[in-house]
C-alpha cells in the first residue's frame, strides 16, 4: 500500500480529460470511467508526473482552504490515491 | 439538447471479416449481408458526431479490425475528436510495425484474445490455433507501452484451463485479465449445447479467478463474468438498452448492443441516412426498451429493476420470441424452465476436457487476405 515516501503516477492506461459536456474531468481508462470532483481532479493532475506523495500532500495543503486540518486533507488525499491503487490506475515505485 | 440519456461508448464494428472462426461469435448470423462497409471518411464523421453526443470512448472492434487498411487514419480520426480508444482485437495478423503506427495515431489502449491455451482447444473453437502469433502480438504492445487487456471467452472447451491464462497474463504483463463466460446468443446458441459449461466447472474457475484477483490487485485486474444461465439474475444487459452504448455495424447499421440484429420484430437505422444525434433520441427501436414503461409483470415492480434493467431483451427474444418478455435467465421468469432444461443438459454432456462432441457450427465468412 502507498504511503508519503512513495513515488507515483497515473498508470499507462488512465487518460485525464475535462468533460466536454460537464466540464468536471474524468480519469478514463479501458472501457471505463471515474468521475472526479475538484479536489480529486487536483490530485490527479499531479499525478500526471511522477511524483512522490509527500510533495502531493504539500501541494494540496497549499491549496486547501485557510483553517482545514492538516490530517483532514492527507486523510482525503491519501484515501483517494489508494482508491486510484486498488484499481491499478497509478503506477507506484519506491522512494 | 439531446432526449435520451448521454451514451459513453461507441463500438464501432468495423468489418465483419477475420480470419477466426469462433464458434460463440457475437457478430450476426447473417455475416455476409453487412459487406458493404463503411468507408474512412464515414466512420470519420461517425466518430465526430459521437463525440458530439457526448461519448467518451469507442471500441474499434469486428471481426477483425486489423483487416481494414485504413485503420491507421480511423484511429488518428478518433484520436482528434479526443476520444479514448480501445483497439479489440484478435491479434491476427499479428503485426508489431503496423502496432507501432498504431500506438503513434493515438490508440490508448489495446484488448487481444486468447481462445485457448491448448492448441487443440483453439482449433475446436477457431478453426485454428494462433497462440504464438498472438503472444508476439501481445509482448510487442508492451514494448510500446500501450496497456494490454487478454480476453477470454469460456466456455466447455476451455474453462478448466482458466489458472493457464492467469498464468499467462502475469507472464505479459497484462493490466486486465476478462474471463467472460459464453453470452449465449447468434452463434453461441446454436451452439450452446457443446459449449455451456457445467455448474461444477464454472464454480470452480470462479474460484481461481477470485483468488488471483485478491493476489494480483494493484497490478492485473481480474474479471470474471459468470453465465447467466447460473446466475438466476439476469445480468445488467449493455447497462440497460440503449443507455451507456451505441453500436455501429460494419454497413452503418445503429444499434444499441451486438445482438439486436436477432431481434427481427424491429427495423434499425443506418448511420448513412440518420445523424447519430437524430437516431439516438429519436428512433422507435432505440427508445422500445428504455426506462421501465415497456416492462412486463414480475419486472415491473422488482426491486432489483433498477440495477438489471430487466436483463436481455434480446435474450427474451431468442428463447421465448418476445423482445418484452422477463429475461428467463431470471428464477422469477414464467420462462425459466428454458433455463434449467439447458442446465440439465449441460450436467448430462460428457464432461471431457479434450474438446469432442457434440460438434461445433463455426462461424463462416470470407476470410481475411
Amino acid at each position: 500500500m502507498i504511503d508519503r515516501n512513495s513515488r507515483l503516477r497515473l498508470a499507462r492506461q488512465v487518460r485525464l480529460k475535462a468533460d466536454p459536456r460537464s466540464g468536471k474531468h474524468l480519469l478514463l481508462f479501458p472501457e471505463r470511467g471515474l468521475e472526479l470532483n475538484e479536489i480529486a481532479a487536483r490530485v490527479a493532475a499531479l499525478c500526471t508526473e511522477e511524483t512522490t506523495v509527500a510533495e502531493i500532500l504539500d501541494r494540496m495543503a497549499e491549496a486547501a482552504a485557510e483553517g482545514t486540518p492538516r490530517e483532514r486533507i492527507d486523510g482525503e488525499v491519501l484515501e483517494f490515491l489508494r482508491a486510484l491503487e486498488v484499481r491499478g490506475l497509478l503506477t507506484v515505485g519506491g522512494v | 439538447m439531446t432526449e435520451g440519456p448521454r451514451p459513453y461508448t461507441l463500438v464501432a464494428e468495423l468489418t465483419y471479416r477475420c480470419p477466426l472462426a469462433c464458434g460463440y461469435c457475437s457478430n450476426p448470423l447473417e455475416l455476409a449481408r453487412h459487406a458493404d462497409e463503411l468507408d474512412t471518411a464515414a466512420w470519420t464523421r461517425v466518430f465526430a458526431e459521437a463525440a458530439a453526443l457526448g461519448i467518451l470512448q469507442v471500441n474499434l472492434t469486428g471481426g477483425e479490425p486489423l483487416v481494414r487498411p485504413d485503420l491507421e487514419p480511423l484511429v488518428a480520426a478518433a484520436r482528434a475528436k479526443d476520444l479514448y480508444i480501445n483497439l479489440i482485437t484478435s491479434g491476427i495478423p499479428s503485426d508489431a510495425e503496423r502496432l507501432g503506427r498504431l500506438a503513434a495515431a493515438g490508440l490508448d489502449s489495446i484488448q487481444i484474445s486468447i481462445q485457448d491455451s491448448d492448441p487443440r482447444g483453439a482449433a475446436w473453437i477457431a478453426g485454428r490455433d494462433d497462440l504464438d502469433a498472438k503472444l508476439e502480438m501481445a509482448a510487442a504492445a508492451r514494448a510500446l507501452g500501450l496497456p494490454l487487456t487478454l480476453n477470454v471467452v469460456l466456455h466447455r472447451g476451455n474453462i478448466a484451463r482458466v489458472p493457464d491464462f492467469i498464468a499467462l497474463a502475469e507472464r505479459l504483463g497484462a493490466a486486465r485479465l476478462e474471463l467472460a463466460n459464453t453470452q449465449y446468443l447468434g452463434w453461441a446458441l446454436a451452439n450452446r449445447q457443446a459449449l455451456l459449461p457445467s455448474q461444477a466447472a464454472v464454480e470452480e474457475a470462479r474460484i481461481h479467478a477470485s483468488a488471483a484477483r485478491q493476489r494480483l490487485r494493484g497490478q492485473i485486474e481480474v474479471l470474471f463474468v459468470r453465465p447467466d444461465y447460473y446466475a438466476d439474475r439476469p445480468r445488467a444487459c449493455m447497462d440497460g438498452w440503449a443507455r451507456r452504448y451505441l453500436l455501429i455495424t460494419p454497413d452503418g447499421i445503429a444499434l444499441p448492443c451486438h445482438q439486436a440484429l436477432g431481434i427481427t420484430s424491429l427495423d434499425w437505422p443506418n448511420v448513412r441516412a440518420q445523424s447519430l444525434e437524430a437516431l439516438w433520441s429519436s428512433d422507435p427501436s432505440f427508445r422500445a426498451f428504455r426506462g421501465e414503461d415497456w416492462m412486463p409483470a414480475p419486472c415491473r415492480t422488482c426491486p432489483e429493476r433498477e440495477t438489471d434493467f430487466g436483463g436481455c431483451r434480446c435474450q427474451a427474444f431468442a428463447l421465448v420470441g418476445d423482445a418484452a418478455a422477463t429475461d428467463p435467465a431470471c428464477a422469477l421468469s414464467p420462462r425459466h424452465d428454458l433455463v434449467i432444461a439447458a442446465r440439465a443438459r449441460a450436467e448430462e454432456a460428457v464432461s471431457d476436457l479434450a474438446p469432442a462432441s457434440p460438434p461445433i457450427r463455426l462461424r463462416r465468412f470470407r476470410s481475411a487476405p
